[in-house]
C-alpha cells in the first residue's frame, strides 16, 4: 500500500469549528427574519387570548380589516383544510374554533403591509369571551382526571413484597417547574404562495416535515405541494418542533388567503405566552430500601402538567418513565404517568424530553435515602447501579448492555479527589456563620433513540460534481448545535476529502422527504449514518471506474488524504470524479439509515426503545446565603461520554452549555403564573436565564477519553444534545446539600424546583423548623 | 426641521423621513439592511441588539456599548455608531475579537453572537484590566442560550490582554467628522417632534411650547414605550444635550450630578466616595442600560423598586427642581410621593441631584437580593446607614425598596435601634419592627414573607459586616 498515511483536514474526531463561525461573528449568517421581504410582501400579528379559558361568542374584526396596511385576517372559520397541528394525536387546533383553552393562545391573525401596522390591527380586533373556570395546577387536574392522554404504567416485580421485605419505607413528593426554551431568535416563519397552488414555507424550525404536514393538512393540500426549508435556526432546543408548525400554519394560512407572502415573527412576549415549555413534575414516591440503601421497592407516580392539548406529552411521559430508573436496578417498582390536562400553555419538547425530570425525582429520592441513613449518597448508588451481568435490566425490559457507569463516575470522583473537597466544605461550614456550602455529584445515563421506532430513520442526498466539491443535503437541522459541520466531517471522511470541499445546503422536505424532527439528540446518529451510506454509494461506483482506469479491482482502491490510489498510481479526488461523468457513472446518491435493534411495545410500555446509552458524571460545589436564599455555583466538574467523539469542540460546547441549562432550569428560571393562570414570566426581564457571572469560577468539562461506542454507531460516536443537561442535577444536590449543612441533625429536607432564593430560604426555615422540634 | 446625522461605521448618514420614535435597531436592519443586529426581546434585557456608540464626552471620544432596541433613531444625533457590519476591516480580516470568539468556539447558533461581538468591542475600547469580575460586567447585558458561556468569556480573556490592539475604530478622524456634524435640534417627522434643546433656557421653552410632550433622558424607560409597545409617541423632549444638566462636582461636603449623568459616568465619583453604591450601581442593569440610563431618570421613575432610591434616601440626598419659574430644592424622601408619583410639577425637570458625602464616622452599606446577580430587578434593596459611639447606635437609618408601593425608610426599624447597642443581636423586636413597617405584596419576584425574611436578613449582613469580617456574601467567594 502507497496511500500516504497523512490525514485529510476536518475529518471525523477532529475539533472543527462550526460551519458557520464566521458569519456568526460577522453578521452574515442570515436567519429568517434578515431576509429582505420581497415586494408586496405582508407581515403578521397573533391576538392572544387573554384568558386561560373562555368561550369565544364572536370575534368582530372590522375594525382591524379597515385599518391602514391591513390586508387579511383568519380565524378558525377560515381554516380550507382539517384545523389540526397535532404532532402525535388529532384535534390540536391551529387556531381554537369555539373555546380559547389556556391563555397566551393564538385566537386569530392579521397580516399587513407592515409589521407595525398589522400590531396595531391586532389591537383593533374586539372579541367577546365567556370566561369559563379554569383548571390551573396538577392537583386539580389529577383530582378530576383530566388527562390529555390515557396514563401510563411502566412495572416490574412484586411491589408488596417488596415494601415487605424493606427494613425503612419514606414517603414524600417533590415539585418540579417548567421551562422556558428562550432560544434566542423567537418563533418565526414566512409562507409563499407558488403560481400552481403549491406554497413554500421557511421556517425556523426542527422539524420541515410535521411542518409540511401541518400545513397540507390546514390548507387542505397533498403533501408534495407544501415544500418547507430551513437553514438555520437562532436555537430551538426541542422549542421548534411541534411549536414552529402552530407558527408556520398560521404563516400559512394568512399567505393563502391574501395570495402573498406572509411573515410571522412573534414578538417576545408573545412567544413566551403563545407557546409550549418544558413540562413541570408533580412526583409522589412510596419507597422501600434496606440498612444500606438498596431500593427493594418503588412506587412513584409522575404527574406531568400537559397543559391544553396532548402536543408532545405522551412520549415526554414515557421518556420521564424510561429515566426515572436513572443508573439504577430497581428490583419492584411501579412507575405511574399522569399526563394531566390544565388550561396552561401546551407543554412541549424540550432537551431531555422528560428524562430530566425522571432522574431529577429518583436522584432526589436516593439523596433522602442517603440523609436518612446518614450515609454518604456517592456509596447509596453504588449499591444500586445496574450490574453488568445480573440486576441489568430496565423497568422497561431493556437490558442494560454498555453500563459504564462506575468508571465514569469513578474517574470523575478521583480526578477530583471528592474526599479532599468534601473535608474542605464541611471545614469551611464548621466557620462560616451565614455562608454555608454544599457539595454534590451526579451519575447520568441517558437512552439514545427516540423511544417511538419509527421516528429513527434519516435520508440524505450527496452529489459530487465533476470538480470533486461536493453538496451535501440531510433532513437534520441546524440550529447551533453543530449537526451541518458533523455531517459533513462524515462525508469528509468517507471519501477522504478535505472539510472544505463539502457544502451542506438547507435542510429542505423537497430534498430528503419524509423526515423526523432533528431531536431526541439523534442528529448526527441518524444522518450522519445516512450521509455516510450516500456517500459509500457514490465512492463505490467510484472505486469502480478508477480500477477500470488504473486495470486493477476494485478492492485494491483506495481512497486516501484527497486522492484515489492503485498501488502507487493515484488519481485526484476531481479527475476520478471528471473521470466517472465520462463514464457516464452517477455522481449522486440518496441515503438512507434505519437505527437497529430498537422495537418498543406502547401498550405494556416495554422492549428496546435505545440503541444504546450516553453516560456522564458531575461533580458540583455550591454556597448558600442563609439570611436571603442567594445562591452561588462556585464548582462544576463534568465527565461526558461521548463515544468516539465526532468533533470534540463542537461536543465540548454541547455539554457546557446543556450543563448551564440545566442550572437555570434549576435555579433561576422560574415560570410564574398568577391566579387567573396568565403567566407573569415572559419576557427576559422577568425570567431569568443565566447570564455569564452564573458560570461557575472553576468551571472543567471534560469528554471521556478511550470510550468508542460498542454499538455500531457513526465512527463509533455517541449522541450528546441532550445527556449533560442533567449533569446540572448536582447543582440542584448540591443546593440540597447546603441546605443540609443548616440543620445537620434534621434528616428530612424538602424543597421544589427551581431552587430560587425564596425556595431555600424556605427550605432552610423548615429544615431548621423539623431540627428544633426533634 | 434638521435631520438626524450620524456615522454609520464610518460613513455619514442622514435621516429625515422616518418616524422620530423608530428604534435605531428597527432603522439598522429595516432602513439600512444591516441585519447582523439582531432583535432578541426588545425590551433591554438579552444584548442581541447591542451596537457601539461613539460619543463625544468631555471632548473625548467614549466608545459604549448601548441596546439599540430602546433608543429612538434622534437619539444617535452626532453620534459614531458601530454595527457588526463595520467591525472586519474592508479586506474582510476579522477584528480580534471576533476572531477570539472563533477560536474559542464560543458560537453555536450565533444569534447572540453579533451582540457579544459588540459588547467584547466596547469593553476592549475600554483598555479595562483584565479581570473575570469586569469581564462579566461588560458581558453583563448580553444573553447566550447555547454555549454556557465558558468559551465566550474565554475569547473575552483573550481579547482583554491585549488591549492596545484598537483596531475597527478611527478614534481621532471620527472625533473631527463628529465635531463637524450639525446638531439636530428640531426633528420632524409625519406629524412626530422629537427636540433635542442645547441649553437650560431651549428645554424650559421647549417643554412650555409642549406640555404634553415626554420627556426624555436615557430612555432606558421610556424607550419600552416605543420598543415593545410600539407607541408612536407625538412629540419627545430629550434632556441629553442640555449642557447645564452634564455636570459632575464634588466639595468638601456633596458630590452632585447633573440631571443627565448616567450611571456609567456617575460610577468613578460613586467609587471614590460611596463604594458600597458603586457596587450596587453596578448591578443596576447592564452596562449598555448603564451607559443610557440617568439616575435622574431612576428617580423620576419613582418605582418601588428603583435601585437608587434606598441608598439616596439614607444618605440624605436632595435633588434641585429647575423650570422656567425657577427653582427649588426638595430631600429625595420628600421627592417621592408614591408608587411612580413625584412631587415634580408640569414642566419641572431634576437639574441636579446632591448626595452629602460620609464622614468617617458613618458606615453605609447598599444590598441588592434578585434571582440573578446581574441584569435583574431587586426582589427587595435595600441601604443602612451607622454612626456609633463606642457599641451604640447613634445615628441609624435604613430604606427599603421592594417592601411598599414606594421605597421608605423603615421607621420602627430605626426607632427600635436608636440608642441601642450595635454587636450583632438580632433580637426578635427588630424583626416586629420592620414588620410594622412594611407590608411588602407577592408576586412572581417573590412573596411578601419572602421579602419580609429578606428585610431581615439584609439587616442582619449590615450588622455582621459591620462587627465581624465573616463572609456575608455570596458574590464575595
Ligand atoms: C433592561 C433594563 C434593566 C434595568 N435594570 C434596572 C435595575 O437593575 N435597577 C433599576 O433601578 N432600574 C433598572 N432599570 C430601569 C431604568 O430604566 C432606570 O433605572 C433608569 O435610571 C432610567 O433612566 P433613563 O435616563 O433611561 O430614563 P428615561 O427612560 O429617559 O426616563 C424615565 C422617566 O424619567 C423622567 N426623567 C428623566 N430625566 C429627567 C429629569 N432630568 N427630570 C425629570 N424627569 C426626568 C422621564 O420623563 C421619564 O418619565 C432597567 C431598565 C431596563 C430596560
Ligand atoms: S433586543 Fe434584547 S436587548 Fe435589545
Ligand atoms: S450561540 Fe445561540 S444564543 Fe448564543
Amino acid at each position: 500500500m502507497t496511500a500516504p498515511l497523512g490525514r485529510i483536514r476536518g475529518g471525523v474526531h477532529t475539533a472543527v469549528r462550526h460551519d458557520s463561525a464566521v458569519g456568526h461573528v460577522t453578521g452574515c449568517a442570515l436567519y429568517l427574519d434578515d431576509v429582505a421581504n420581497a415586494p408586496g410582501s405582508l407581515e403578521a400579528a397573533l391576538v392572544l387570548s387573554p384568558y386561560a379559558h373562555a368561550r369565544i361568542r364572536r370575534i368582530d374584526f372590522s375594525r382591524a380589516l379597515a385599518a391602514p396596511g391591513v390586508a387579511a385576517v383568519v380565524t378558525a372559520a377560515d381554516i380550507p383544510g382539517k384545523n389540526d397541528v397535532a404532532p402525535i394525536r388529532s384535534d390540536e387546533p391551529v387556531l381554537p374554533p369555539e373555546v380559547a383553552t389556556y391563555e397566551g393562545q393564538p385566537v386569530m391573525a392579521v397580516a399587513a403591509a407592515t409589521l407595525d401596522q398589522a400590531r396595531a390591527a391586532a389591537k383593533l380586533v374586539d372579541i367577546e369571551y365567556e370566561p369559563l373556570p379554569p383548571v390551573l395546577t396538577i392537583e386539580e387536574a389529577m383530582a378530576r382526571q383530566l388527562y390529555v392522554s390515557p396514563p401510563q404504567t411502566m412495572a416490574r416485580g412484586d411491589l408488596a413484597a417488596g415494601f415487605a421485605s424493606a427494613a425503612h419505607r419514606m414517603s414524600g413528593e417533590l415539585r418540579a417547574g417548567g421551562q422556558d426554551h428562550f432560544y434566542l431568535e423567537g418563533q418565526i416563519a414566512l409562507a409563499m404562495p407558488g403560481d400552481d397552488g403549491s406554497i413554500t414555507v421557511q421556517s425556523s424550525t426542527q422539524h420541515p416535515t410535521e411542518v409540511q404536514h401541518g400545513v397540507a393538512h390546514l390548507l387542505g393540500l397533498p403533501f408534495n405541494a407544501v415544500t418547507v426549508e430551513v437553514r438555520r435556526m437562532g436555537g430551538a432546543f426541542g422549542g421548534k418542533e411541534s411549536q414552529a408548525t402552530i407558527i408556520a400554519g398560521i404563516a400559512a394560512l394568512l399567505a393563502w388567503k391574501a395570495r402573498k407572502p406572509v411573515k410571522l415573527r412573534l414578538p417576545r412576549d408573545d412567544d413566551m405566552r403563545a407557546t409550549g415549555k418544558r413540562h413541570p413534575f408533580l412526583f409522589r414516591y412510596d419507597v422501600g430500601f434496606d440498612g444500606e440503601g438498596r431500593i427493594l421497592a418503588l412506587d412513584l407516580t409522575l404527574a406531568a402538567n400537559g397543559g391544553n392539548v396532548a402536543d408532545h406529552t405522551p412520549a415526554v411521559l414515557t421518556r420521564a418513565l424510561c429515566h426515572a430508573d436513572n443508573c439504577y436496578w430497581l428490583p419492584n417498582v411501579r412507575l405511574t404517568g399522569l399526563p394531566c390536562m390544565t388550561n396552561t400553555v401546551s407543554n412541549t419538547a424540550f432537551r431531555g424530553y422528560g428524562g430530566p425530570q425522571g432522574m431529577l425525582a429518583i436522584e432526589t429520592i436516593i439523596d433522602s435515602i442517603a440523609r436518612h441513613l446518614r450515609q454518604p449518597v456517592e456509596a447509596i448508588r453504588r449499591r444500586n447501579y445496574y450490574g453488568t451481568d445480573r440486576n441489568n435490566v430496565t423497568p422497561y425490559g431493556m437490558t442494560v448492555e454498555d453500563n459504564i457507569i462506575a468508571r465514569v463516575a469513578d474517574e470523575l470522583d478521583r480526578s477530583v479527589n471528592l474526599a479532599g473537597w468534601r473535608a474542605a466544605v464541611d471545614g469551611f461550614n464548621r466557620a462560616s456563620l451565614t455562608i454555608k456550602k454544599g457539595l454534590a455529584t451526579m451519575p447520568v445515563k441517558f437512552g439514545i433513540s427516540f423511544n417511538r421506532p419509527s421516528l429513527n430513520q434519516a435520508g440524505a442526498l450527496v452529489h459530487v460534481y465533476t470538480d470533486g466539491s461536493v453538496l451535501l443535503n440531510h433532513g437534520g437541522t441546524e440550529m447551533g448545535q453543530g449537526l451541518f459541520v458533523k455531517v459533513a466531517q462524515v462525508v469528509a471522511e468517507a471519501f477522504q476529502i478535505d472539510l472544505d470541499h463539502i457544502r451542506v445546503s438547507a435542510t429542505t422536505t423537497g430534498k430528503v422527504p419524509n423526515t423526523a424532527a432533528t431531536a431526541a439528540s439523534s442528529g448526527s446518529d441518524l444522518n450522519g449514518m445516512a450521509a455516510l451510506h450516500a456517500a459509500e454509494q457514490i465512492k463505490t461506483r467510484m472505486a469502480e471506474v478508477a480500477a477500470e482506469h488504473f486495470g486493477v479491482s476494485a478492492h485494491e482502491i483506495v481512497f486516501a488524504c484527497n486522492r484515489i490510489y492503485a498501488g502507487n498510481r493515484s488519481l485526484s479526488f476531481a479527475e476520478l470524479a471528471a473521470l466517472s461523468w465520462e463514464k457516464r457513472v452517477s455522481l449522486s446518491a440518496a441515503g438512507y439509515y434505519r437505527t437497529p435493534k430498537i422495537h418498543w411495545d406502547f401498550t405494556t410500555n416495554t422492549g428496546r426503545p435505545f440503541f444504546y446509552f450516553a453516560y456522564g458524571a458531575a461533580a458540583v460545589e455550591v454556597a448558600v446565603d442563609t439570611l436571603t436564599g442567594e445562591m452561588r455555583v462556585l464548582r462544576a466538574e463534568l465527565l461526558q461520554d461521548c463515544g468516539a467523539s465526532l468533533n470534540p469542540a463542537i461536543d465540548l460546547g454541547q455539554i457546557e452549555g446543556a450543563f448551564m441549562q440545566g442550572m437555570g432550569w434549576l435555579t433561576t428560571e422560574e415560570l410564574w403564573w398568577d391566579s387567573d393562570g396568565r403567566l407573569r414570566t415572559h419576557g427576559p426581564s422577568t425570567y431569568k436565564i443565566p447570564g455569564s457571572r452564573d458560570v461557575p469560577p472553576i468551571f472543567n468539562a471534560r469528554i471521556l477519553a478511550d470510550a468508542p461506542n460498542r454499538e455500531a454507531t457513526v465512527y463509533r460516536s455517541k449522541a450528546v444534545g441532550e445527556p449533560p443537561l442533567m449533569l446540572a442535577i448536582a447543582v440542584w444536590l448540591a443546593i440540597r446539600d447546603a441546605i443540609a449543612s443548616t440543620a445537620p441533625n434534621a434528616r428530612a429536607l424538602h424543597i421544589d424546583a427551581p431552587a430560587t432564593p425564596e425556595r431555600i430560604l424556605g427550605a432552610i426555615d423548615a429544615l431548621r423548623a423539623t431540627a428544633a422540634a426533634n | 426641521m434638521s435631520a438626524v446625522r450620524f456615522l454609520l461605521n464610518g460613513e455619514l448618514r442622514a435621516e429625515q423621513s422616518v418616524s422620530a420614535t423608530m428604534t435605531v435597531l428597527d432603522w439598522l436592519r429595516g432602513i439600512a439592511g444591516l441585519t447582523g443586529t439582531k432583535e432578541g426581546c426588545a425590551e433591554g434585557d438579552c444584548g442581541a441588539c447591542t451596537v457601539v456608540l461613539g460619543r463625544m464626552r468631555n471632548r473625548e471620544l467614549r466608545y459604549e456599548a448601548v441596546n439599540s432596541c430602546l433608543m429612538m433613531l434622534p437619539q444617535i444625533d452626532g453620534c459614531a455608531v458601530l454595527t457588526v457590519e463595520g467591525v472586519a476591516t474592508a479586506d474582510g480580516t476579522l477584528h480580534p475579537v471576533q476572531q477570539a470568539l472563533i477560536d474559542a468556539d464560543a458560537t453555536q447558533c450565533g444569534f447572540c453572537t453579533p451582540g457579544f461581538v459588540m459588547a467584547m468591542l466596547a469593553y476592549q475600547q475600554g483598555a479595562e484590566p483584565p479581570s473575570d469580575a469586569l469581564i462579566h460586567e461588560a458581558l453583563a447585558g448580553n444573553l447566550c442560550r447555547c454555549t454556557g458561556y465558558r468559551s465566550i468569556v474565554d475569547a473575552c480573556r483573550h481579547v482583554a490582554v491585549d488591549p492596545s490592539d484598537r483596531r475597527g475604530v478611527a478614534t481621532s478622524q471620527t472625533a473631527t467628522a463628529l465635531s463637524g456634524l450639525p446638531a439636530s435640534k428640531d426633528y420632524r417627522s409625519g406629524g412626530q417632534v422629537f427636540l433635542t434643546p442645547r441649553t437650560f433656557a431651549e428645554l424650559h421653552q421647549a417643554l412650555a411650547q409642549y406640555p404634553d410632550a415626554i420627556l426624555l433622558a436615557g430612555g432606558t424607560d421610556i424607550g419600552l414605550r416605543v420598543s415593545k409597545n410600539r407607541e408612536a409617541i407625538p412629540v419627545v423632549i430629550s434632556t441629553v444635550a442640555v449642557t447645564e444638566l452634564a455636570a459632575i462636582t464634588s466639595d468638601a461636603q456633596a458630590l452632585t450630578l447633573g440631571g443627565t449623568v448616567t450611571y456609567t459616568q456617575a460610577l468613578p465619583a460613586f467609587d471614590a466616595h460611596f463604594p458600597a453604591l458603586a457596587a450596587l450601581v453596578r448591578r443596576i442593569g447592564s452596562r449598555q442600560i448603564r451607559n443610557l440610563g440617568t439616575i435622574a431618570g431612576n428617580l423620576a421613575t419613582a418605582s418601588p423598586i428603583g435601585d437608587m432610591l434606598p441608598s439616596l434616601f439614607v444618605l440624605n440626598a436632595s435633588v434641585t427642581l429647575a423650570s422656567q419659574s425657577g427653582q427649588r430644592t426638595v430631600s429625595v424622601a420628600d421627592f417621592v410621593t408614591g408608587y411612580r408619583k413625584t412631587v415634580l410639577a408640569p414642566g419641572e425637570i431634576i437639574a441636579t441631584i446632591r448626595i452629602p458625602l460620609l464622614t468617617s464616622k458613618h458606615c453605609f452599606a447598599a444590598y441588592k437580593v434578585a434571582k440573578r446577580f446581574d441584569q435583574d430587578i431587586s426582589t427587595v434593596v435595600a441601604a443602612f446607614l451607622l454612626a456609633r459611639s463606642g457599641t451604640t447606635v447613634r445615628e441609624f437609618r435604613a430604606a427599603y425598596g421592594g417592601m411598599a408601593a414606594r421605597v421608605t425608610r423603615a421607621s420602627h426599624l430605626e426607632a427600635a435601634l436608636s440608642g441601642r447597642a450595635w454587636n450583632g443581636d438580632h433580637s426578635p423586636d427588630l424583626a416586629s419592627a420592620l414588620a410594622r413597617d412594611f407590608t411588602p405584596m407577592s408576586d412572581h419576584r417573590g412573596s411578601a414573607h419572602y421579602r419580609m425574611q429578606v428585610a431581615v436578613g439584609l439587616l442582619r449582613r449590615f450588622q455582621i459586616e459591620t462587627t465581624s469580617v465573616a463572609p456575608a456574601r455570596v458574590e464575595a467567594l
